[in-house]
């Protein structure tokens, strides 16, 4: 069996956003890119897959510019197998994403396609859920355990009434949430091996995808200010100032 | 954790630990010379960039050498110095001081004004591009040493430790990585540099290295403030005459103001807090009208060396080398260390490059370094830090005579009569600061200062911040010093906590916010604190510092 994945490569977790001065986006020059964390454990659960001697083989995939490779390379450094680049100048929305996903699978059969739920950047949650329906395959999103059976997957989705399972026929698409597994550490020898993994290369177009962008992104810019808050001496004050300053009693 | 773990080798003929300039410019010198060399450099940050942060002015003269065609190979260095000021602060005037009375190493007209930071970066591409290999987030944590006491190599951390030093499910070994000659490049202050300067007692004779704290702030201005290619300085207030330090503030290109502050670490008041002192500054009207209407971006601090030519330890030992202010090769009159950072590095690899092929000795550094302008520079410019001992305008006056008549010349070399940790007075007999409050519009308070430096670090890890006597802080600091470390610290790590009673008080350490200043580690008056490598990829994330 082999497994895909799916690897995003976005603004570190770590870096303070800026948004540009133009309104036009966030600043992204000179700043700390990595894995998108839920992609991250996306791999960590594809390579326990494997690991188990349930898979042949992982295969993680990347869309975008040049420098997704590093993104790849580190999905390889962790320990998947090889590597797909498919290579997008500009921002790919999630439907065009899904749909050179389909593409792949179709090139590369595989019986499991591993997303992370969401991506940290434009948190559209979309990409997983497309994909499965383009596809015509059992989805289980959000899935914070994934138990596999002979013939099918039963997954564990974190939903706000709490755990429900579900029971998936193969092929299926799942995405992982956080709380599914904790990644590995990608060791300096495995670094090492991964500059020598195959990455292959393909563009949106040699694949017949239009990655042109079908959302018109207006404007760009940073939430209001948080207003300071205040002391109240006793209740009394708190029940005045609720109801005569803020309006909501 | 057990050393009798069997860990991963890696041989490599150079290995280098830091990639800030001298690191990357060791690197890259040795490939020109020889491409059959193998070498790795070994980084603490997430990436290369991360952890630099300077001024900076910078002077082209190691890069010119190095690479030649840095302009073509699209070098993030492009704002040239346009004009330059230095004011004398009061606490309501300024007073300019003429340019022509400024010493020649305080003239920049050929500088540029960059982001070292990003400079590192390019640099990085340079090295990699000549097939140096590079690894960021992964700390050199430990030195290993052959039986005979000769440098062996670094040990990388170990990563996925819990608090307790517990292996996690995660846990990642560090490994082995051996070289022929182990090149030291962390920086001021590094943790393994200050481990060789012990061991091989490099810096017998020598006076006892000198430290500032620096702060930096990336401001967006108005186009109608904004004059690309000013630099300009200022002594004087907030200061006290007898406390060293003063201000930088560079126009750096898209309106952008990288403004700072650096002060001795030498400072005498234990009630003195680095931070609000910089805070402060941008309050004076001189400054307050740059940044008016303006909005603050970046904010970082990194101690950085003063010592100068009396304190540079011997710079090599058995199977190793130091390089640039691991050792402190910093020009402080000139306020510059980025290009005899770098200068080092390159006569380091001339050096490695005649041992790794005609097994001459590394201790033939000692004499390339002596014969190099490196040395020149820095001889010229040794006299100027200890003067300003004897306090601000003794230090002007005796810094005019030397550098303005005699050019650095004069026939003695003035000592530094202390180590930074040693000068603080009892806080029982000096009058505490009372510093403003943050106005959030020039003034901010620690939190929010960290929070722009991006820094973080597992939670679930060993603390990297250790203390030799953990009572010792309670027990003695805390009542003869006000426990300074609530102030040096220029992000907040170090903490009294008491109880509602204001009784039992309690030494925390929130080694989260760390940023790898290292300032705890030069200024702590027990030296009760040491600075260690926390996991990899830990520390601040800077962009464009």
């Amino acid at each position: 069996m082999k497994i895909l994945v799916a690897v995003k490569r976005v603004i570190d977790y770590n870096v303070q956003i800026r948004v540009k001065s133009d309104s036009t986006g966030v600043e992204t020059e000179n700043v700390k890119m990595s894995m998108n964390p839920p992609d991250e454990n996306a791999v960590e659960e594809a390579l326990r897959i494997k690991e188990s001697g349930k898979a042949e083989e992982v295969i993680a995939i990347s869309i975008g510019e040049e420098k997704a490779q590093e993104t790849i390379r580190t999905a390889l450094a962790m320990g998947a197998d090889r590597g797909i680049h498919v290579k997008a100048t500009h921002d790919v929305e999630p439907l065009a994403v899904a749909k050179i996903l389909q593409k792949i699978v179709e090139k590369e059969k595989p019986q499991i396609v591993l997303l992370g739920k969401q991506a940290i950047d434009d948190d559209s949650n979309q990409t997983g859920q497309m994909l499965s329906a383009l596809l015509g395959w059992a989805q289980g999103t959000f899935a914070s355990k994934i138990e596999l059976e002979a013939s099918a997957a039963i997954i564990t989705r974190e939903i706000d009434e709490g755990l429900e399972k579900v029971k998936l026929p193969f092929p299926i698409v799942a995405t992982c949430d956080l709380r599914l597994n904790e990644p590995r550490y990608a060791s300096l020898p495995n670094i090492m091996k991964a500059k020598k993994k195959p990455i292959d290369n393909y563009t949106s177009d040699e694949l017949g995808i239009d990655v042109s962008p079908r959302v018109r992104q207006l404007k760009v810019t940073e939430p209001p200010k948080r207003e300071k808050g205040v002391m109240v001496a006793d209740v009394a004050e708190l029940v005045q100032k609720l109801k005569h300053e803020a309006k909501v009693i | 954790m057990s050393d009798s773990l069997s860990r991963e080798v890696m041989e490599y003929d150079v290995v280098i630990v830091g990639a800030g300039p001298a690191g990357l410019a060791t690197a890259i010198k040795l490939r020109q010379l020889n491409p059959a060399v193998s070498v790795c450099i070994l980084e603490k940050g997430s990436e290369v960039g991360a952890h630099i942060l300077s001024g900076n002015v910078f002077e082209t003269r190691a890069l010119d050498e190095l690479i030649p065609d840095w302009k073509e190979k699209k070098a993030p260095i492009k704002t040239k110095v346009s004009k330059e000021k230095f004011l004398f602060l009061s606490s309501s005037s300024s007073f300019s001081w003429p340019t022509w009375l400024l010493p020649a190493v305080q003239k920049n007209h050929k500088n540029y004004i960059i982001s070292l930071a990003n400079l590192c970066r390019w640099l990085g591409e340079q090295a990699e591009a000549l097939g140096v290999e590079i690894f960021p987030g992964f700390p050199a944590s430990k030195l290993l040493y052959h039986e005979d006491g000769s440098v062996k190599g670094v040990q990388t951390g170990d990563m996925g430790l819990d608090k307790q030093g517990n292996k996690k499910d995660t846990f990642e070994p560090g490994i082995e990585i051996h070289g022929k000659v182990t090149v030291l490049a962390e920086g001021c202050r590094g943790h393994l540099g200050k481990e060789v300067i012990q061991k091989y007692a490099l810096d017998t004779g020598k006076s006892s290295q000198q430290y500032g704290i620096g702060f930096k702030e990336i401001w967006k201005v108005s186009p109608e403030q904004h004059k690309e290619g000013m630099v300009m300085h200022t002594a004087g207030w907030p200061l006290d005459h007898n406390t060293y330090g003063g201000s930088f503030c560079y126009h750096a290109e898209n309106n952008q103001i990288f403004i700072g502050y650096v002060i001795g670490l030498d400072y005498r008041n234990p009630h003195l807090s680095p931070y609000d002192e910089f805070q402060r500054f941008k309050t004076h009207s001189a400054i307050s009208k740059i940044l008016k209407g303006g909005k603050r971006i970046a904010f970082g601090a990194r101690a950085l060396i003063e010592g100068g030519l009396q304190s540079l330890p011997t710079m090599y030992m058995p199977g190793g080398l130091l390089v640039g202010c691991d050792a402190g090769t910093l020009n402080m009159p000139k306020i510059k260390g980025s290009h005899t950072a770098m200068k080092s590095g390159m006569i380091a690899a001339e050096t490695i490059n005649e041992f790794l092929s005609n097994n001459e000795s590394l201790s033939g550094y000692a004499e390339k370094f002596k014969q190099s302008w490196i040395y020149q520079e820095l001889y010229k410019a040794r006299n100027v830090k200890p003067s300003f001992n004897w306090g601000l305008i003794p230090g002007i006056v005796f810094t005019g005579i030397d550098q303005l008549l005699f050019r650095g010349y004069l026939p003695f070399t003035l000592k530094h009569s202390h180590a930074d940790h040693e000068t603080l007075s009892p806080a029982n007999e000096i009058k505490k600061i009372d510093y403003p409050k943050y106005d959030d519009v020039l003034s901010f308070d620690k939190t929010s200062s960290v929070y722009l430096t991006g820094t973080n670090h597992e939670e679930n890890q060993p603390i990297h911040l250790q203390l030799k006597d953990t009572n010792l802080p309670v027990n003695y600091t805390l009542g003869k010093y006000d426990e300074p470390a609530q102030r040096y610290c220029p992000v907040g790590v170090y903490e009294i906590q008491r109880d509602k009673d204001d009784l039992n008080p309690q030494f925390v350490i929130n080694a989260q916010n760390c940023i790898h200043c290292k300032t705890c580690d030069i200024k702590e008056p027990t030296q009760n604190i040491t600075w260690v490598t926390p996991e990899g990829g830990g520390g601040p994330s800077y962009a464009n510092m």
